[in-house]
């Protein structure tokens, strides 16, 4: 099957059905959203490895699901983004403040693996908004820890998704990806890289 | 000639313009940002449309065929 611009459809241009099914999964059981790791360390072996973002620019399934949702399904309002959202500084500072989150993250799951905390069956969004999430936990083979990082990750993966539906509205179909953290990290690794 | 042109200091190499050229014009330079090649773009402004960033717009260029 051929696209619009007549190139050949791969396999990897259905990604976007792959991040459909991660939120679907990690709603009913929250250790699914371990599975979001692969977006995390992939992105990464490009760009470490292959000096390149073959990720975002081939099989980034939450860019396509926002190129399908907002061009395709007309959710977009296609207008251009304030020029400061894809800026240095704001997407350098907005990836430093992710991985300040993201380990503020992993402490929480320390936390509940040395016991001085327990097993919290909530999904923050926003960093900020606690939601009730507990039916997608009723213990497991595996210790509480490993459950506190589900649902601590599946609480960042949401949040950027929803960030990014919202800018995908408000301006460009793809805008999340001018300042995505991945994606700021990756073409950093690849800059030093080819300096 | 009206050709696209990147300003790479912008561009956040995300690939989007790569993937809606038309004429298949645009590469992702190592990662580090989308380079047009001149020679094969026409100007039809599709990528400018679909650039996240801003970064690349079709102008006037010196260099043409
Ligand atoms: S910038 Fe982020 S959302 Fe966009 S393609 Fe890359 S990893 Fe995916
Ligand atoms: S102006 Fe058209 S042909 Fe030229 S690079 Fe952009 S999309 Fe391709
Ligand atoms: S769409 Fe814009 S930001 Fe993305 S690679 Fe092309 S020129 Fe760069």
């Amino acid at each position: 099957m051929k696209n619009k611009t007549g190139k050949k459809r791969h396999w990897y241009d259905y990604l976007w059905i792959w991040s459909i099914i991660y939120f679907s999964l990690g709603f009913f059981n929250i250790l699914f959203a371990w599975l979001g790791m692969i977006d995390f360390i992939l992105p990464l072996i490009f760009a470490i490895v292959g000096g390149n973002k073959w990720f975002c620019n081939n099989m980034c399934g939450r860019g396509q699901l926002f190129w399908l949702l907002g061009r395709n399904l007309k959710c977009s309002r296609k207008k251009p983004a304030p020029k400061w959202l894809s800026s240095k500084w704001f997407r350098y500072g907005f990836l430093a403040f992710f991985m300040t989150m993201f380990g503020t993250m992993i402490f929480q799951t320390y936390l509940v693996f040395s016991g001085a905390n327990s097993l919290r069956k909530v999904v923050k969004l926003f960093w900020t908004f606690k939601v009730p999430w507990e039916w997608a936990y009723n213990g497991s083979i595996f210790p509480d820890w490993v459950a506190q990082f589900g649902y601590g990750f599946y609480s960042l993966m949401l949040t950027s998704t929803l960030i990014g539906l919202i800018v995908m509205v408000l301006y460009k179909e793809r805008t999340w990806c001018s300042f995505c953290p991945m994606g700021t990290m990756t073409q950093g690794i690849c800059k030093l890289k080819n300096k | 000639m009206r050709k696209a042109v990147n300003d790479i200091n912008r561009c956040v190499a995300c690939g989007v313009c790569c993937k809606e050229c038309p004429r298949q014009a645009i590469e992702i330079y190592k990662g580090c940002y989308a380079l047009v090649d001149t020679g094969v773009c026409v100007g039809c402004g599709i990528c400018e449309k679909a650039c996240p960033a801003g970064s690349i717009t079709v102008s006037d260029t010196e260099e043409g065929r």
